[in-house]
């Protein structure tokens, strides 16, 4: 095996996956999908797609239809005018997208900067493409937002690429406009192409999602990456999909040609249902997404976890530095003690230490007894420190 | 009505044993706020009642039968069908009464202790209430969905415990 895939490391999660699946009576807070399975109306859609013998390949770059389809959404939620047929690739999930548009674009030893505590992927999809990975930090003091003095001081002669997701994945920050324009300003400047996972647009709790390509001078120089895991509750089919300047989506289609041919057809029927009729859909689901925010952004303030506001995504993001522990320590000590499965923040970067990643995709019930539960683990060992003090 | 009342009336339609205090807290809204809006609500019999969905054929000692009964009526001058459906209603044996557009004018769904005792419900006192032309009586076999709810459906969460 070739000596770069030895020093990749195991995503931080798998540890503690590990540990919390052997378990019986877990309350999990620690999943990253939706608790709601697919509408009903879009799995039916597939299963009709089926019956009528839709089991071929697609052209490469999705059923056109579809891409379409992605087009009017694009245009309708945040008026980004595509071309179907030169600047969309479905893709096998977001996740896909990210790794082709990384490929395609960085020669070795080019730098990707890219804002954390992010997304699993992000660092390694750069180091498997050749680039170098150069994180940011993001500080809850700044809502977990990327400012733009710390963008530019990331940047050398090397830079190529910023890679951030907004709402973010563990944080649940937003950013908004202004914000963002500012950070168009800098990457105007220095020449930077920008890969945008929006994968969470449509859960953005205060205020419209606005993506990054729609910014004036900006959509040349996106990859907007966008799927439909997370806001038609769709993780497991597997679609995602790229809009992005002609000769980018050009050279990723090439990778996607001979690495994927194309995205699974029955997913791709599915999401052109989901694009069509699926409004409703997204709305009630993101209704109760917020509900429950409310719910465990409350209670993790009030247990003696403080955690800033959310705005987006479906993860609270408390800070655990209180108890004296660090966040894995947290972790295992709270699902041995008391059964409740969290994330903790280093898994998604150095500088998510000191928080643990809290889902909100879990019913009332669930999030309430968790709650219950990590009150007692709080009190417990937060009292316990206080002691250990007063006996120096 | 304003949204906030809407938003308050599903989360109690989906599950009416959340406390208020979580109530209040997902929309949002001081804890008093709710307590008011849900005592205005039931006051103006916006809120009729929190039932609870039982699945009675699991309790092994539940030998009711259900009916749906299709009634054709005569409707009466200046009220229409109100009046005989207000009478009908009144039946304790009487679960549900709505007035249909299509074939028949009224279905009335009845539960009993026994097939006999619906049959004889059905012919004594609702066949022959004033205005009733007809009735046609259907007999439930097994409850599939009730109120949005499936019946025994397989729930489970099969998602891994941890995921990026
Ligand atoms: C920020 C972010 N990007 C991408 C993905 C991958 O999504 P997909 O299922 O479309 O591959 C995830 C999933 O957890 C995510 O959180």
């Amino acid at each position: 095996m070739k000596k770069s895939m030895e020093e990749l490391p195991y995503s931080g999660i798998r540890k503690f996956f590990d540990l919390a699946s052997g378990m019986r009576g877990v309350i999990s807070l620690g999943v990253g999908e939706p608790d709601f399975v697919t509408p009903w109306h879009i799995r039916e859609a597939s299963v009709y797609s089926l019956e009528k013998g839709y089991t071929n390949y697609t052209s490469n770059c999705g059923l056109e239809e579809l891409r379409r389809e992605i087009c009017r959404y694009l245009f309708r939620k945040f008026q980004l005018e595509y071309d179907y047929s030169r600047e969309i690739i479905v893709t096998v999930g977001a996740s896909e997208a990210i790794d082709i548009a990384l490929r395609c674009v960085l020669e070795p030893g080019d730098e990707v900067i890219i804002p954390e505590p992010c997304f699993v992927s992000y660092k390694p999809c750069t180091v498997m493409a050749g680039g170098v990975p150069k994180s940011i930090f993001t500080r809850e003091a700044d809502h977990f937002k990327l400012r733009p003095e710390d963008l530019e001081k990331a940047i050398t002669p090397r830079s190529k690429v910023l890679l951030m997701c907004y709402p973010n994945n563990p944080t649940g920050a937003v950013m908004i406009g202004k914000e963002l324009q500012a950070i168009a300003q800098v990457v105007e400047r220095y020449d930077l192409l920008v890969i945008s996972d929006e994968i969470y647009s449509e859960l953005t709790y205060e205020g419209e999602h606005v993506s990054f390509a729609s910014l004036p001078g900006m959509k040349e120089r996106t990859v907007l990456v966008n799927g439909f895991s997370k806001s038609f509750a769709m993780t497991g089919w597997r679609i995602g999909y790229t809009a992005a300047p002609e000769d980018i989506t050009a050279a990723m289609l090439k990778i996607h040609q001979y690495t994927i041919m194309c995205a699974p057809i029955m997913g791709q029927m599915a999401a052109i249902e989901a694009l069509k009729n699926g409004e409703g859909e997204i709305k009630r689901m993101a209704g109760q997404y917020d509900q429950r925010r409310n719910l465990i952004v409350n209670g993790l303030n009030q247990i003696g976890l403080p955690c800033f506001e959310p705005r987006g995504a479906f993860y609270a993001f408390p800070s655990i530095k209180l108890t004296g522990m660090s966040s894995q320590e947290f972790c295992e000590k709270l699902l041995k003690e008391e059964k409740v499965a969290v994330v903790p923040g280093d898994a998604f970067g150095e500088s998510g230490e000191g928080y643990v990643r809290c889902s909100y995709a879990a019913s009332v019930e669930q999030i309430t007894e968790a709650l219950n539960r990590m009150e007692k683990f709080v009190e417990r060992h937060v009292k316990k420190r206080k002691t250990v003090y007063a006996v120096r | 009505m304003d949204d906030v009342k809407v938003r308050l009336l599903q989360a109690l339609e989906q599950n009416h044993r959340i406390t208020t205090k979580a109530l209040a807290t997902m929309l949002n809204l001081p804890e008093k706020e709710v307590k008011g809006m849900i005592k205005e609500l039931e006051d103006v019999k916006v809120i009729l009642g929190y039932i609870t969905l039982i699945d009675w054929e699991k309790t092994g000692n539940n030998d009711n039968v259900t009916a749906i009964i299709d009634v054709k009526v005569t409707p009466q001058r200046d009220v229409g069908f109100d009046i005989i459906a207000e009478r009908i209603c009144r039946f304790p044996e009487v679960k549900s009464v709505y007035l249909m557009s299509g074939g028949y004018d009224l279905s009335v769904m009845i539960e009993g202790t026994s097939m006999k005792q619906v049959a004889f419900f059905v012919a004594e006192k609702l066949a022959t209430l004033e205005n009733v032309q007809s009735t046609a009586t259907h007999f439930v076999l097994k409850k599939y969905k009730q109120d949005g709810i499936i019946f025994d459906e397989d729930q489970k969460d099969r998602r891994l415990v941890i995921s990026p």
